[in-house]
C-alpha cells in the first residue's frame, strides 16, 4: 500500500509539473487552457493521496469545473484568440527562472531539514470531511460568514467595472 | 471529538454588522433613486459611518463567536482609525462624484464600506485564518475602487497592478502561515505561543523553516505596507487611482497591514523574539526594512513632480517611521505606533483631501500647478501647508510629537538591552532622513507661497471637503499642543497585546 501511494505520488507530480510547464510555454492559448485543466485535476489526485477527500472534490468542482470552463468559454467567445500565436516570454525570463529555482530548492532544503514539525497537524482522520463541516458550523463559523461578504464585495466590484455604460 | 456551539455574543460585532448592512442600504438607495442626485448617497454613507462609530463607543470590550472575535483596547483603537479614514475619504469624494464617477456612486460607497468592515473584522481577529480573510476583505474592494475611472488608462492600470501585487502578496503570506500551522498545529495565536514553547523545550529551536515562514509573512505584510523592497506598486497605484481612494489606501490599507503585523509578529511570535527562547530575531529584519523605507521613500520623493506620487513616496517613508516603533517592541513602542498612525490619519487624509479638491477644480496633480496659489486662495494654501509641515514633523504640529515618541521609545529600549548598537544607527538614519523629507514638503509650500506668478485658480471646496479639511487641521493642531488623550488611548493598546514581560 505504502509503495503504491508513493508511486502514484511520483506519477501525479510528473503530470503536474509537465502540464504546468506546458501551460506557461505553449503558443496557443487554447492548448494552454487545456493543460491548466490537466494540472489542476492532478492536484486533486495529490489531495486524495493525502486523505483530504473534501479538498479534492472542491478542487475538481471549483477549479476544473468552474474556473477552467469559464476560461475556455472566454477564449472561444473572444474573436480569433484561438488561432493566434501568443508570446509567453519576456526579457526577464532567465532572471525569474533563476529566482524561482533558487526559491524552490531553498524551500525544499529548509523543509526537509526541519525536525520540529507538529505531526498532529498532518494526521487527518478518515472522517475529516465530517470534522471540517462541523468546524465550519461551530468554531470557524464567523470566518465562513466573512467569506460570503468577501464574495459579495468581489461580485459588486467586478460588475461595476465590467458593465457597459449607457453614458 | 466534541463540537460545542460557541457563545455568539453578537452585540460586540454590532458596528461591523451595521456597516455591512449599511453598504447594502447605500447600494439599494442609489439604485432606487435613479442616480439623479449626486451628493445624497455620499451624505447617507457619511451618516452610516458616524452611526457605526457611535455603536463602537457603546458596545464595550468583550468576546464573541468563541475566540474568533475580540473587542479589546487594540481593536477599538484601530477601528476608530479605520472609521475616521473612511469618513474622511468619503468626505473628500464629493467632487469626484459630481464629475467623474457618475454611474456607480452607490457601488463605490458600498465597496468602501465593505473594505472598512474588513479592516474592523481584522482588528478583532485572534487567529491566522481570520486575519487572512480580514486582509482580503480589506483589499478586494480596493482593487475595484482603484480602477473606478473606467475610461482612464492610468486608473485601470493602477487597478490591475494593485490586483496582481495584492494577490501575489496574499499568496506569500498564506504560504508563510501554512508553515506556522505545520510547526504548531494550530491557527490560534494563543495556542501557537504554547506550541512554540513546547517545541523549544523539546528540540532547542523551532527549526530552520521558521526563518522562511517569517520572511514570507514579512514580505506579504510588507507589500500591504509598501515597505521597500516591496514598494514599487505604491506610486503607480496612488497616481492612477481616484484621489479619495488613494487617500483611503494610504491610511486604511496601511493600518490594516500594521494591525496584521502587530497580531502575528508582536502578539503571536513574541515568545520567539524573547532572548531566552531563540537566537533568531525578527526585530533586526524589520529594522532593515524600516531603514530602507525611510531612505528610499524620502530620497525618491524629492524628484517627483506629481503631488500624488510625492505623497505616495512620503507614505512609504512614513511606514518606515511607524515600523521603528514596532522594532522597539515595548509598551511605549506600541503606544508610539498607535499615536503615530492616529496623527498620520489627520495629516495624510487632510493632505489628500486638499489634493482632491484642487484636482477636481483644475484637473491637475502637478506640483507646478500650485504656483502662486497663496495669492488667490490664502486660506486653502495655509491649510495645505499645515498638513505638509505636520507630515514633515515640524513642532508644534502633532507630526513632530509622533516622530519624537517613536524615536524615544526605540532609544529607551536600546539603552536597556545589550547588543543594540544597530538600533542607534536606525534612529540616526531616521533623523537624517527627516531632513530630506522637509526638503520636498517645503518645496510645495515654496511653490504655493513664494512663486512670483499669481495662480489663475481660486479654490472652492464643496461643504463635506471643507469639513474634512477642518477636521484634519483641528486634529493636527489640537493633538500637537495637547496630545494626552490620544497618548492615553494609545497606551491602552499594549495591555491587550499579551506579550509584555
Amino acid at each position: 500500500m505504502e509503495h503504491q501511494i508513493s508511486s502514484a505520488f511520483w506519477v501525479l507530480s510528473f503530470v503536474i509539473l509537465t502540464s504546468a510547464i506546458l501551460l506557461v510555454s505553449l503558443k496557443n492559448v487554447f492548448h494552454c487552457a487545456l493543460f491548466m485543466v490537466l494540472c489542476l485535476f492532478s492536484v486533486a489526485g495529490i489531495f486524495i493521496l493525502l486523505d483530504a477527500e473534501f479538498l479534492a472534490a472542491a478542487q475538481v468542482l471549483i477549479y476544473v469545473g468552474a474556473v477552467s470552463i469559464l476560461m475556455i468559454f472566454a477564449i472561444m467567445l473572444t474573436n480569433n484568440l484561438t488561432n493566434r500565436v501568443i508570446k509567453q516570454t519576456n526579457e526577464n525570463g532567465l532572471v525569474s527562472l533563476f529566482v524561482c529555482l533558487s526559491f524552490a530548492v531553498g524551500a525544499i532544503m529548509l523543509i526537509s531539514k526541519t525536525h520540529s514539525w507538529n505531526y498532529r497537524a498532518n494526521e487527518l482522520g478518515h472522517d475529516n470531511s465530517l470534522i471540517l463541516g462541523k468546524y465550519l458550523m461551530t468554531e470557524f463559523m464567523l470566518p465562513f460568514e466573512v467569506i460570503s461578504v468577501l464574495l459579495l464585495a468581489a461580485m459588486i466590484g467586478a460588475i461595476a467595472l465590467a458593465r457597459k455604460e449607457r453614458s | 471529538m466534541d463540537f460545542p456551539f460557541p457563545e455568539y455574543n453578537l452585540q460586540y460585532m454590532l458596528p461591523e454588522i451595521f456597516l455591512f448592512v449599511w453598504a447594502l442600504v447605500v447600494i439599494s438607495f442609489d439604485l432606487l433613486s435613479k442616480r439623479n442626485n449626486g451628493s445624497t448617497t455620499g451624505y447617507l454613507t457619511l451618516f452610516g459611518i458616524a452611526i457605526a462609530g457611535l455603536l463602537l463607543g457603546l458596545v464595550g470590550n468583550g468576546k464573541g463567536f468563541g475566540k474568533m472575535f475580540i473587542n479589546d483596547n487594540v481593536a477599538v483603537f484601530f477601528k476608530v482609525i479605520f472609521l475616521g479614514a473612511a469618513f474622511m475619504a468619503v468626505g473628500s469624494s464629493f467632487g469626484v462624484m459630481q464629475k467623474k464617477i457618475v454611474n456607480h456612486r452607490g457601488e463605490f460607497y458600498a465597496l468602501l464600506l465593505m473594505s472598512t468592515t474588513g479592516m474592523m473584522f481584522l482588528s478583532s481577529s485572534q487567529e491566522l485564518l481570520s486575519i487572512y480573510l480580514g486582509l482580503e476583505l480589506t483589499t478586494i474592494p480596493l482593487f475595484a475602487m482603484a480602477a473606478f475611472y473606467k475610461d482612464d488608462k492610468l486608473s485601470v492600470e493602477s487597478g490591475i497592478k494593485y490586483f496582481i501585487i495584492g494577490a501575489f502578496s496574499s499568496a506569500l503570506m498564506v504560504y508563510g502561515m501554512s508553515f506556522l500551522y505545520g510547526l504548531t498545529g494550530s491557527t490560534d495565536l494563543a495556542q501557537m505561543k504554547v506550541a512554540f514553547f513546547k517545541t523549544h523545550l523539546q528540540f532547542g529551536d523551532m527549526g530552520i523553516v521558521m526563518i522562511l515562514a517569517l520572511i514570507m509573512l514579512a514580505a506579504g505584510i510588507g507589500f500591504k505596507l509598501a515597505l521597500p523592497p516591496f514598494h514599487q506598486w505604491a506610486p503607480d497605484v496612488y497616481e492612477g487611482a481616484p484621489t479619495p481612494v488613494a487617500a483611503f489606501l494610504s491610511v486604511g490599507s496601511k493600518g490594516a497591514g500594521l494591525i496584521a503585523f502587530a497580531k502575528i509578529f508582536v502578539d503571536g511570535l513574541y515568545a520567539y523574539h524573547s532572548p531566552d527562547m531563540a537566537p533568531n530575531d525578527w526585530g533586526m529584519l524589520i529594522g532593515i526594512l524600516a531603514i530602507a523605507a525611510m531612505v528610499l521613500g524620502n530620497v525618491l520623493a524629492i524628484r517627483q513632480t506629481n503631488i500624488k506620487r510625492m505623497l505616495a513616496y512620503s507614505s512609504i517613508a512614513q511606514a518606515g517611521y511607524i515600523m521603528i516603533g514596532m522594532v522597539a517592541l515595548s509598551a511605549s513602542g506600541i503606544a508610539s505606533v498607535g499615536f503615530y498612525l492616529f496623527i498620520y490619519l489627520f495629516a495624510n487624509m487632510g493632505a489628500f483631501a486638499a489634493v482632491a479638491v484642487f484636482e477636481d477644480m483644475t484637473g491637475s496633480c502637478q506640483i507646478k500647478s500650485y504656483a502662486g496659489l497663496a495669492r488667490t486662495s490664502p486660506f486653502f494654501s495655509a491649510v495645505m501647508a499645515v498638513f505638509l509641515l505636520s507630515l514633515a514633523g515640524i513642532p508644534p504640529l502633532a507630526g513632530f510629537l509622533a516622530k519624537y515618541y517613536v524615536f524615544a521609545s526605540v532609544v529607551d529600549v536600546a539603552q536597556r538591552s545589550a547588543d543594540s548598537s544597530w538600533m542607534y544607527w536606525m534612529v540616526g538614519i531616521g533623523l537624517l532622513t527627516t531632513v530630506f523629507a522637509l526638503f520636498y514638503y517645503a518645496n510645495v509650500i515654496k511653490v504655493m507661497f513664494f512663486s512670483p506668478e499669481t495662480s489663475p485658480y481660486k479654490v472652492e471646496a464643496p461643504l463635506p471637503a471643507k469639513a474634512v479639511l477642518a477636521i484634519g487641521v483641528i486634529g493636527v493642531l489640537l493633538f500637537g499642543l495637547y496630545p494626552e488623550p490620544i497618548l492615553q488611548f494609545a497606551t491602552g493598546i499594549s495591555s491587550s497585546l499579551h506579550f509584555m514581560p
